[in-house]
């Protein structure tokens, strides 16, 4: 759907002055709701309006022949229909961007420990599922994805299992402690819209924000002041020094956000117990 | 697993270049008969080969902008482009990803606003793939673009780098790419003095990052005057031929 040209005068005149249409400042994130469910691996999050569900899964599956000692990380995102005006192609693309930037932070950066999910070299390794599902869309569902994936890895639970030579046990959870995942370092990507000819950059864009965009950024940060991955292209050109203002925002918004994940992990603890 | 040594301790990388030396790049504009633009480009061993057809009226009539053209980029890489013959269906994600940021790098670039209601064909083909393909894809496009005619801000320079040991690399081939190295490409406006295109890839401290990010630009700088090079010889070969 295209915006009228009233709706955007006004969007970016209140940016001009400093402020958004929903009251936050440009470089200010909207509200992180994180609702960690009763299941292992199982969050809700909410960021502003817009809401996504991830839910981790482990399975015991061969490993790639040319990897026989590492588990496997996949990936699946869907964008629902109900969550978004239906643009096909456009939707098409969005939901590429987002699973591959997602491939690209969570495997590429290597966040799980792989060599940690073999069972029996070569025979039997985790493979571990990672379904996210989009329920309502207003905007930046990237950064809404990754922050469930990041809380549900941490929070999941795989069942342990016992290996007596190929002989291999899988203790249900009653039977013994599930064993936590191994996860390296906790990525958090943070992303940009630049508005008004690229003047303005805004962080953790609306929907209504995304659609007058001219160019957007997605940087993915961790705790070690590390850069795990980074998105640009199309929109207008940008300067490098406007570049490294965007990284340090987002290493001190992925600070911010990696202790609300921590928060709400503790209080899902404290609530099980 | 053995760690190959990928830079020496007299500072030579793998494959005896210095850590901010470009692979040698060969290209040839005017290469096929039937494109508006066409050109060839080898940049180390990674070879492609780019044709853009177009500006002309949409295949699907769904597609149109009316108040500019559109690009479409169709990205291919044979299947012998590697050391393991690995066939790349149509689909696969890598490929689509690839020929969607090409797109949206471009779309930015070429003054599309010239052209209401149409539409601009990049065909990307990858011979050989020895790391870097993004990059020498980019090039090649603008290559063929600007073969073709179509009006654009700029050269869009694209160039990789990365970094090991805590030393930035340029122009990162196949061995590099593949070791644990961060695989940073940038494409970069050397007139206009802005980064069109920034892709990262593996963990970098953010100290390094700014570094290998400066380093990239400095190589899309050096690409730009080697890339206008080969325009030029492509314009003279033609004025050449007039003359005859």
């Amino acid at each position: 759907m295209q915006v009228s040209t009233n709706e955007r005068e006004f969007v970016l005149e209140a940016l001009r002055s400093g402020i958004r249409v929903d009251g936050r400042k440009p470089l200010g994130l909207r509200t992180v709701d994180i609702d960690i469910g009763a299941d292992y691996g199982h969050v809700n999050v909410r960021l502003g309006k817009t809401q996504a569900m991830v839910q981790v899964m482990a399975e015991i599956v061969a490993p790639y022949p040319d990897r026989p000692t590492e588990g496997q990380v996949i990936i699946h995102s869907e964008l629902s229909p109900m969550a978004t005006r239906n643009e096909s192609i456009k939707s098409a693309e969005t939901e590429l961007t987002i699973n591959r930037m997602l491939e690209r932070i969570i495997r590429k950066s290597r966040a799980i420990e792989t060599e940690g999910l073999c069972i029996v070299a070569g025979h039997k390794v985790w493979r571990i599922v990672i379904n996210i599902h989009f329920l309502d869309n207003d905007g930046n569902l990237l950064d809404a994805a990754c922050i469930g994936v990041m809380a549900a890895l941490l929070h999941f639970r795989r069942p342990d299992v016992t290996v007596i030579g190929q002989e291999v046990t899988v203790h249900t959870i009653e039977e013994r402690n599930p064993v936590a995942l191994s996860i390296n370092h906790v990525p958090i990507c943070v992303s940009f819209a630049f508005l008004d000819d690229g003047q303005h950059p805004v962080l953790d864009p609306t929907l209504l924000e995304e659609q007058l965009c001219e160019g957007d950024m997605m940087i993915a940060v961790n705790a070690h002041r590390e850069i795990c991955a980074i998105q640009k292209a199309g929109g207008l050109g940008m300067e490098t020094s406007q570049l490294m203002l965007c990284t340090t925002v987002a290493l001190e918004k992925g600070q911010e956000i990696t202790e609300m994940i921590q928060k709400a992990l503790a209080e899902a603890k404290t609530k099980m117990l | 697993m053995s760690r190959l040594e990928l830079i020496s301790p007299e500072g030579l990388r793998i494959d005896g270049r210095r850590p901010n030396e470009l692979r040698k790049l060969t290209a040839k504009v005017n290469v096929l008969s039937q494109a508006d633009g066409s050109a060839y480009l080898e940049q180390g061993n990674t070879k492609v080969l780019a044709a853009v057809y177009g500006p002309g009226e949409p295949r699907q009539r769904s597609k149109v902008v009316h108040d500019r053209s559109f690009i479409s980029v169709e990205f291919n890489i044979a299947p012998f482009s590697a050391g393991e013959r690995r066939k790349r269906t149509k689909g696969d994600k890598r490929s689509l990803e690839l020929a969607y940021t090409i797109k949206e790098t471009f779309e930015a670039v070429v003054i599309t606003t010239q052209f209401p209601r149409s539409q601009i064909n990049i065909y990307l083909q990858v011979l050989q793939a020895d790391g870097g393909t993004l990059p020498a894809c980019i090039n090649a496009s603008t290559l063929a673009l600007v073969n073709a005619g179509i009006p654009m801000l700029d050269y869009v320079c694209a160039c990789s780098a990365g970094s090991i040991e805590k030393t930035p690399i340029l122009d990162i081939n196949y061995v590099e790419e593949s070791s644990d190295s961060p695989d940073v490409t940038v494409a970069y406006l050397p007139k206009v003095g802005k980064v069109a295109l920034l892709q990262m890839e593996a963990r970098l401290h953010i100290d390094v990052f700014e570094k290998v990010v400066a380093l990239g630009t400095d190589g899309c700088i050096e690409m730009r005057s080697k890339l206008d090079t080969v325009i030029r010889q492509g314009m003279q070969q033609l004025v050449n031929q007039l003359e005859q």
